[in-house]
This record gives C-alpha cells, structure tokens and sequence, in this order.
C-alpha cells in the first residue's frame, strides 16, 4: 500500500504520517501542494492520496478534480483531510468524487475509521 | 451668499443695465464694451470659484491626511505585526517539529521495551509451566538481569523525552503574548479606519468582503454554512449518498 500525503504544513504531514504508521502503512511520501504531488501521483503507482484543501499553488479540491479527469488515476481513493468546513464545499468535494472527507482537528481513531471504510468500499467495488 | 457673490451680481446687474440702455440708444460701440465688462466680470468669477474649490480641497485633504498616528500604523506597526506574526509560526512549527522528533524517537523505545518484555513473559510462564531445563532458566536469569539494567536507562531516555516534550509547550506561553500584542494593533487600526470612513463616507454600513476559503472555524464567529464537527461532516455525506 502505497500512499502520498500533501499538505502544505509539514508538521500535519508527520502527525499523518506517524499515525499511518500506527495503523501499519509504512510506504508513505509527501508533496507539499497539487502542484508537486499530480506528477508523483502521474508516476509512482500510488494506491492513496490524503490531501489538505488550502495550500498555494494547486488547492486540494483542484487536485481531486485533476485526478479525476486523468485516466490512469480516476479511480484512486481519496480521502481530505482539511480544516474547511462549510456545508456548500464538503458537497462540492463529494460531487467532485472524493471518497472521505475529515475536519481538522481529528483523531487517529477517525483517520482509521475513514481508511478502513475506503478500501471496504473499494474492495466491494472489485 | 456671501459678500462676493452678491457683490458679483449687483456689478452684474449694473452691466447689463448699461448694456440695454446701449442698445436702446442705438449706441453700438457702449454696448460691446459693456459685453466685453460683462464677459471679463464671468471670468473673474469663474477664477474666483475655482480658487474656493482648490481652497475647499486643499482643506479637505489635510483633514484627511492622515494624524501621526495612522502614519505610524501604516509605517512601523503593520509592518512589526507582520514581524511578530511569522515569528509565532516559527516558534510554532519548531516546538511541533521539536515534539514530533522526541515522539518519533519515543517510539522505537517502547517498541523495545515491549519486545523484551514479551520476550521474558514467554520464557517466565514456560518457566510455571514446568517447561524449562536448568540451563534455559539461566540464560532466563541473565535476560531477566539485563533487562532490569537496560529498562531503567531505557525509562530514564522515556521520562527525558517526556520532559522535553513539555518544555516544548512553552511556546503556547510566547506566542500568546505576541498575538495579544497584534490583537492590540489592529485594534488601533480599527479605530483609524473607522474614523477615516466616517470623515469620508459618513454613517454608511460597510460591506463584509467573503474569502474563497473560509479556513479554521473561529469560536462565535463560526460562518452559517459551517458543520461543526465530524458528525455531522459524516452525516451530511451521509445525506448525499455515501
């Protein structure tokens, strides 16, 4: 299981990391905005993107749409993890085909709970 | 009216008087002199006028022109907030990362604690069980020796990182003291701002600018459009289907 982490905060990418870690997943990069993680996503067979939605350059949402809109990667799960809030852009995340959504602060046991949901899904879907 | 508008109109007046009266004697040479008056009298008047107005403006800039102390606001207080400000990210970013560095290295120490442990508990119940030669429960003997050595110093490194970990806090102290700091600028600037838009605008409510991305919710000044938890993030996705 191979997951990219972006956000634009690299101490939120190491709570991320350390706690995937705590669940077993060890193969774990970064990207800091949309801009560097869609080419390591284009190129590394990665099996998970978690990704923040305020950061400069390439925003989480336009992330998700870009991986959307891309062949090879449409169907990758993503989950956001992201201190927006409002009602009118967690739907516009869920319309745009995001697979978890998770408000800052969380705690481990939500960031388990959503991964865990995914792959179930996932998994059913074959 | 003032002095010289009414002053304006009576040489006026006068003109035009002398202007019929011309015309009426058929005198043409009186009559385009008295237009020629009439025609300097407009233009001193327009000259006089825009004086006032430079005047007018003149004034009103320097009621605007800003006190001293919007000076220093724009000058040295905004530019000393935006100071103080990255400096709490700073200190903010360094004690998490600091933090994080002693969890991370934290953790390889319990995992060997836990190993060795576990290690021990095996050899202990194959011990009560009867399972053990006397050769086994020597070499059980110095594991057990070696541990109590090695998981003291191991305990004293945990209680070291622990220590550090809450020293590290201390920002929440600084940076406290920094952004009240900040808070007490821009209260200064809102009394400037609100007292130039008065002077400009008068009483007239002023329209709230909405960013594209609301970011962390402020306690009591939460948007209306806001969830205010996972719960109910889950619920309302929920609601959409998933």
């Amino acid at each position: 299981m191979k997951i990219l982490i972006v956000d634009d905060f690299s101490t939120m990418r190491r709570i991320i990391k350390n706690l995937l870690r705590d669940l077993g997943y060890n193969n774990v990069q970064e990207a800091d905005d949309g801009n560097t993680a869609l080419p390591m996503l284009k190129s590394g067979k990665f099996d998970f993107l978690i990704t923040d939605w305020n950061m400069p350059g390439m925003t989480g949402i336009e992330l998700l749409k870009a991986v959307r809109a891309d062949e090879q990667l449409a169907k990758l799960p993503v989950l956001m993890v992201t201190a927006e809030q409002k009602r009118e852009q967690i739907i516009e995340a869920a319309q745009a085909g995001v697979n978890g959504y998770i408000v800052k602060p969380f705690t481990a046991a939500t960031l388990k709970e959503k991964i865990e949901k995914i792959f179930e899904r996932v998994k059913a879907e074959g | 009216m003032d002095a010289a508008r009414t002053q304006f109109h009576e040489d006026l007046l006068g003109e035009a008087r002398a202007l019929v009266s011309a015309l009426e004697n058929g005198d043409g040479e009186a009559a385009e002199a008295a237009l020629a008056r009439i025609g300097a009298l407009r233009e001193s008047d327009l000259f006089q006028e825009l004086g006032r107005m430079t005047r007018e403006l003149h004034d009103a800039l320097k009621e605007v022109e800003l006190d001293d102390s919007v000076q220093g606001l724009a000058q040295v207080d905004i530019p000393d907030a935006r100071a103080r400000l990255n400096h709490v990210i700073e200190m903010t970013d360094e004690a998490a990362n600091k933090t994080l560095s002693l969890i991370e290295s934290a953790v390889p120490i319990c995992e060997g604690l836990e190993d060795a442990l576990r290690h021990i508990g095996d050899g202990w119940r194959r011990f009560r069980n009867r399972e053990m030669s006397v050769e086994e429960f020597r070499e059980l003997s110095r594991e057990v020796e070696s541990f109590i050595e090695r998981g003291n110093e191991e305990l004293a490194r945990l209680k070291g990182h622990l220590n550090e970990i809450l020293m590290a806090q201390g920002f929440q102290d600084l940076t406290g003291q920094i952004i009240r700091k900040v808070i007490g600028i821009v209260d200064d600037l809102e009394d400037n701002l609100v007292g130039l838009i008065r002077k400009i605008h008068g009483d007239r409510p002023v329209a709230r600018r909405e960013d594209d991305l609301a970011g962390p919710q402020i306690p009591g000044r939460e948007s209306d459009t806001a969830v205010s938890g996972q719960d109910e993030v889950d619920e309302l996705l929920s609601s959409l289907g998933f």
